[in-house]
């Protein structure tokens, strides 16, 4: 019993882990830049649900403010996109992850301005447990399973089978050359940040309704958590993001659960990265490109 | 006397002169601390500052001129307070808070830093540049949980470390905040810092021309942390308790905004931007208290975008070009000069001239009527 309950519970953060890793790999694969500012839109997206949650109590009013976050994550991911990253195309990578880097501490000091740097409690609803024997697993975490594997296997036949999915694995194989097939580079990298940041507001709900508090940096240690998944999974895959995250989701769990090590949680995922990149330097399932000159 | 004068003109004085305005400070301060004239509070802006410039120029080499990108920087500072400090400890009950105490600590607390440096870079340096990136993310925060969890270490409540005396603590630090500028500027015109600036400028045909780019990314990367890993030392004696909880990615994105405002590639404007936002930081403290505190990180955050597009974006390169307030600097130096010019000994960000334009070689300029065709030689002659 104990041994199903350390799974589900990795599972469950393996699978939120999964909703932001997903937004780095696709920006990673195809705009080949490292959004730092990743993690700050799961933030954003935490606060708007705080925000319309706290305007009612009522639950309809609950599903309003999911769709709000959702909203409001995917017009700041294109606008983060448009101002900050669209100039500096051709610029050096490291110019282009300083830039991130900024335009994550610039949202993490507007939500302390705007909200304070007090933790807030989120009023979502509690949804119960449901007991299957002795084994009681909130209604919660099975929202999050079933959504998130919705979620994923729709992402996948997107990009696998949509015209628009397709452009997009073009343009992460050969910017150039797809852009001579006639596909709008500018177009494709503004859907996947759109896509991604959506996908952000998703894993800030499911975050939530693990742990109902929010500050200004509630999305900094998931999004480097999420980054490192998508590391170890091989940056640029979307297979590679989900079986990264949930390896990472079940480590986290099972670290947990050993009291003596549980303080440790934190190094020793990073020393699995480490000793994963050390291994293999392309993660698990990351190809490897030659460069030519 | 006069070949002493003539030697005295050879000398190029712009190479030296941050040397000499740091000794210069140093001296002032020294005569007011013991005239008592320099206040405590004064004399601790001065240490922090000193610690931020050594960061600052530590971090330089590998961002600025080897052009990786390190987030752990605070990571390898806390390695050298933590190891630095344990051993002062020691050191201060057995021969007293003296200079040689300080010595020791900050050579073993510096080269441990180096130690982890030469551990992380190992497997990231193989790797491109983003992982490099994330690496030394997570090495600091390995770094920052092991020494919280540590009870040798002092776990939560942090360590307690022997304070050296408020009145000439600068003095050691400014002396070494020179010594760090010796290292890496001697180091950056150096053939082997011209190995380095060729790595960020091109690797691939760095090593075509047969420069050991993995071997000489870690060795900057290690001269780098080694230099964190000092200044983290010079940190536990200037203050009587270190906590993990300081060096975290914040502080290394701080050190970070630091080299980019004062211009990436600039040992110079690392310096200054070093001081002036060290110093910022510090009268700040005391006016904006509580949420307001923000501000400042907001303000850093919008300036450190714009000035990140401004100096990098591809639209704007012509632009940059016109206006440039090196240009203007040069112009007023000598107005004769042709400003398109480059001096190679600058190891600038931008201003080295590694990149072959393969357009330029590659082109050749066909007149019309002047075509070669194999069997219709062609009118002009060879």
């Amino acid at each position: 019993m104990k041994i199903i309950e350390i799974i589900i519970s990795g599972l469950n953060i393996g699978v939120i882990y999964a909703m932001i890793a997903l937004g780095y790999t696709m920006v990673y694969g195809i705009a080949k830049l490292l959004n730092f500012a990743h993690g700050d839109i799961i933030m954003v997206g935490g606060y708007a649900i705080c925000v319309f949650c706290a305007m009612s109590g009522s639950r309809t009013f609950f599903f309003v403010s999911i769709v709000a976050a959702v909203i409001i994550c995917t017009v700041l991911g294109i606008v983060v996109e448009r101002v900050a990253y669209r100039p500096l195309r051709g610029a050096t990578p490291i110019a282009v992850l300083i830039t991130a880097i900024g335009i994550s501490y610039l949202l993490q000091s507007l939500a302390q301005i705007i909200f304070g740097s007090a933790q807030r409690y989120v009023t979502v609803p509690d949804l119960g447990k449901i007991m299957i024997g002795s084994l009681g697993i909130k209604w919660s975490t099975i929202i999050t399973l079933a959504a998130s594997v919705i979620v994923m296997v729709s992402l996948s036949l997107f990009v696998k089978y949509s015209r628009i999915g397709r452009a997009m694995i073009a343009v992460s194989e050969d910017r150039g050359a797809s852009q001579l097939m006639g596909i709008n580079v500018n177009i494709i990298i503004t859907i996947t940040f759109a896509i991604g940041s959506a996908l952000a507001a998703l894993a800030g709900l499911f975050y939530l309704l693990q742990s109902p508090y929010i500050t200004n940096t509630f999305g900094a240690m998931p999004g480097i958590k999420a980054f490192t998944a998508a590391v170890i999974g091989g940056i640029g895959s979307i297979p590679g993001a989900m079986i990264g995250s949930l390896v990472l989701g079940l480590i986290e769990s099972i670290c947990d659960t050993i009291v003596p090590i549980a303080p440790y949680k934190d190094a020793i995922e990073f020393s699995i990265l480490i000793i994963i990149l050390l291994v293999k330097p392309t993660g698990l399932l990351g190809k490897v490109r030659r460069e030519k000159v | 006397m006069a070949s002493i004068f003539d030697r005295m003109k050879k000398v190029r004085w712009d190479h030296y002169i941050d040397y000499i305005l740091i000794a210069v400070f140093a001296l002032v301060l020294t005569v007011l601390s013991m005239t008592g004239n320099l206040k405590n509070s004064s004399a601790i802006i001065v240490e922090k500052i000193a610690i931020s410039m050594i960061l600052a120029v530590s971090l330089s080499l590998v961002v600025g001129f080897l052009g990786e990108l390190s987030l752990g920087h605070a990571g390898f500072m806390c390695v050298g307070a933590y190891i630095g400090g344990k051993l002062s400890i020691a050191l201060v009950a057995a021969m007293g808070n003296t200079v040689f105490a300080v010595i020791i600590s900050m050579l073993v607390g510096g080269l441990c830093a180096a130690a982890c440096g030469f551990l992380v870079g190992l497997p990231a340096l193989r790797l491109k540049g983003d992982y490099l990136a994330i690496v030394t993310l997570a090495f600091g925060e390995i770094v920052k949980v092991i020494f919280q969890q540590s009870a040798t270490f002092g776990g939560n409540l942090g360590l307690g470390t022997p304070r050296y005396d408020k009145r000439s603590f600068f003095i050691i630090e400014l002396i070494t905040v020179i010594i760090t500028l010796a290292a890496v500027q001697n180091l950056i015109r150096s053939k082997h810092g011209r190995a380095i600036t060729a790595i960020r400028d091109n690797e691939i045909a760095a090593k075509a021309t047969g420069i050991n780019v993995t071997g000489y990314k870690l060795a900057a990367f290690m001269i780098s942390s080694f230099f964190a890993g000092v200044a983290g030392v010079l940190f536990s004696f200037s203050n009587s308790t270190i906590q993990a909880t300081k060096f975290g990615y914040n502080y290394s994105i701080e050190i970070l905004v630091i080299i980019v405002l004062g211009g990436m590639g600039s040992l110079r404007g690392s310096l200054i931007s070093a001081a002036l936002i060290t110093l910022l930081n510090e009268k700040l403290r005391t006016i904006l208290t509580g949420d307001l505190a923000v501000m400042k990180d907001l303000v850093y955050a919008v300036v450190l975008i714009a000035v990140v597009i401004y100096n990098n974006a591809p639209a704007l390169k012509s632009f940059r070009d016109k206006y440039n307030l090196r240009r203007v600097f040069d112009k007023i130096r000598n107005p004769k000069q042709d400003h398109a010019f480059v001096r190679d000994d600058d190891a600038a960000w931008d201003r080295v001239p590694t990149k072959i334009k393969m357009d330029e070689l590659l082109s050749v300029d066909i007149v019309p009527g002047n075509e070669f065709t194999p069997d219709k030689p062609s009118k002009g002659g060879q």
